[in-house]
């Protein structure tokens, strides 16, 4: 006799692994357009971001009077596609982004082990230098930096590491001190491995979670940050294509041309707000424990 | 408390010291200073002979020892562009920043505490979910953004409020919203998340037992208890507005030390920006520890704890 199991509906329908469920969609959606457009290059772009055309100057978006087709959210004053230069900052954002988390991820995560497994006057040492680096408000250190450095890529990422090594740095510290008090730590110690495997292969698989949630965390504020340096002219330079420099730029068109101020301002926030939802997203989903972040 | 006290001044004082040496550091790293002092064509002799006369023969320590002495009287040299010390530069320039930065803070506050209360008060309720959107927007904008969109609106569209300058009460309004915008979001939940605790406490359910009005309960009873903790943090938020007020009197063309500051930068005047660079940094510390001394008077657990 066939046996029939009936299988509700429902459930069949759930292909996707349950981790997944819930996953805000809308946020992936804007990084993906962001990070296609960083790594595609200006050939799939709708228009050349730096062709000049001046009878086209000053074109509102679309929906409005005056507005064209070829040039959905308008052109500048020097009649370039502000659609296409908008897709064409996201490179900047990504590099600068790619940039300066790894190095201060990096930093961070280092000083923090050696702090938080090393104890003591390592420990010390660091504590004192992330106060240091908190003394100092980060825009000030930036303003100094770019004074003493030209302004730039460059200048925008060493800010941004030196502003945010200490942020890796205090919340790895505290997970490591944590973590060496464990059993498996202390087993593998009385065992004789030594120190170098027991933070490669014992602590750094444990604090990995942490150390992804604060680097998508980061990614927003990595973005508002090069913005607003790129705007007080102290970060991008032209011909280079950042959100905050084209926001620089529009300042003085402000009273004629509402569209140049409003449009990389809405770049900016959706994908600043992407990355936060995603952040948010991974940290529930990982480590609810950091949820104060 | 004394123990505590000291132990946080000298805290205070390493981090000051500490980030005058980083400050005097970068100083050093954007080449030398003869170059920008002397002609180009300047004689080998006349090159030995300035540095000389201006210490830069001298081991880097020694030349951070001068520095920070000279500092410590309050020299911080002269502003190449204004022709004037650049102290007295920076503190000419202060009341205006400090004015903004209260204005800032005043605007978060009256924002973040009602619509806390409201929606503690109210869970899910309209206010409740007014807060979290504001909260979602207020940290995806940047304060220049927010400060742009403000003019485009209330001095374009609207001519209600002069676009920049500094003056009577119209010229401040938009500059404080768009400084104290960013903040506005954690004010919330802090308000939000002590009042609910506080609501659900036992002198709250007697004085609900005993028929006090609900509104009398709500905005005195528990916002009173629930206030303080937002009132500790002031302080941070004070620095942080400290921080912000760099791109925020750009934008507006407000005549504060954050202006005069990124001005420095552009116009290579070393002595300003390193006496502005400080002068914030002091004011950053010393407000932080003012709020850690607030914890340590409100609740003594702290006091304790270090």
């Amino acid at each position: 006799m066939a046996l029939s199991i009936p299988v509700s509906e429902p459930i069949a329908r759930r292909r996707l692994p349950a981790w997944l469920r819930g996953a805000p969609w809308l946020a992936f959606l804007v990084l993906t357009i962001v990070l296609v457009c960083a790594v595609g290059g200006e050939d799939i772009l709708p228009d050349d971001p730096n062709g000049l055309n001046l009878a086209d100057a000053f074109r509102p978006p679309f929906w409005a009077a005056k507005g064209s087709a070829a040039h959905l959210l308008g052109t500048d004053n020097m009649g370039r596609d502000i659609l296409s230069r908008i897709l064409a900052g996201s490179q900047i954002s990504a590099i600068v982004c790619a940039y300066a988390i790894l190095f201060s991820g990096c930093i961070g995560a280092l000083a923090g082990m050696a702090a938080g497994y090393f104890g003591g006057i390592v420990d010390a040492v660091l504590m004192r230098l992330i106060e240091i680096q908190q003394s100092i408000p980060s825009i000030a250190l930036a303003l100094i930096l770019a004074a003493a450095m030209e302004p730039g890529l460059t200048t925008v990422i060493v800010v941004i590491v030196l502003t945010y090594w200490a942020w890796y740095a205090r919340i790895i510290r505290g997970e490591v001190m944590t973590l060496k008090g464990r059993d498996y730590v202390n087993f593998a110690r009385v065992a004789g491995v030594g120190t170098p495997t027991i933070l490669v292969r014992h602590l750094l698989p444990n604090i990995f979670n942490t150390l992804i949630i604060l680097a998508t965390l980061q990614v927003g504020q990595v973005i508002l940050f090069e913005a607003s340096l790129s705007f007080l002219g102290l970060g991008i330079q032209q011909p280079d294509i950042s959100w905050g420099l084209m926001l620089a730029d529009a300042r003085q068109y402000i009273t004629s041309a509402w569209w140049l101020i409003t449009m990389p301002g809405i770049a900016i926030m959706l994908t600043c707000r992407s990355a936060n939802i995603l952040g948010d997203w991974l940290r529930d989903r990982l480590d609810p424990r950091l949820r104060q972040l | 408390m004394p123990r505590f006290l000291l132990h946080r001044l000298l805290q205070g004082l390493v981090s000051i010291v500490g980030a005058s040496i980083v400050i005097f550091l970068i100083a050093r790293l954007s080449g030398d200073p003869i170059l920008i002092l002397l002609p180009n064509d300047a004689s080998p002799q006349l090159i030995a002979e300035t540095k000389r006369n201006l210490g830069l023969d001298l081991p880097l320590w020694h030349q951070y020892l001068i520095f920070a002495w000279n500092a410590l009287g309050g020299d911080f040299g002269r502003s190449y562009r204004w022709q004037m010390p650049a102290l007295q530069l920076i503190l000419d320039r202060l009341p205006a920043t400090i004015e903004l930065a209260i204005c800032g803070l005043v605007f978060s506050v009256a924002i973040a505490v009602p619509v806390g209360v409201l929606s503690a008060v109210r869970p899910g309720g309209w206010t409740d979910r007014f807060g979290r959107v504001f909260a979602m927007l207020g940290q995806a904008m940047p304060a220049f953004w927010v400060g742009l969109l403000l003019i485009l609106f209330f001095a374009v569209e609207l001519n209600w409020l002069p676009a920049f300058g500094y003056g009577g009460v119209s010229h401040i309004i938009m500059p404080a919203i768009a400084l104290g915008w960013y903040p506005v979001a954690a004010q919330t939940r802090i308000v939000r998340s002590a009042m609910r605790d506080v609501l659900d406490s036992d002198h709250i359910r007697l004085s609900r037992a005993l028929g006090t009005p609900e509104h009398w309960i709500v905005w005195k009873y528990a916002l009173r208890n629930a206030a303080v903790p937002l009132l500790t943090m002031l302080g941070v938020y004070f620095a942080a507005m400290l921080g912000g007020a760099f791109v925020v009197e750009t934008i507006f063309a407000w005549p504060g030390v954050g202006r005069t500051v990124v001005e420095a930068v552009f116009s290579r005047d070393f002595p300003v920006v390193q006496a502005g660079v400080l002068f914030t940094s002091i004011l950053f510390v010393l407000s932080n520890l003012l709020v850690d001394l607030a914890y340590g008077i409100v609740d003594p657990r702290i006091r304790a704890d270090r």
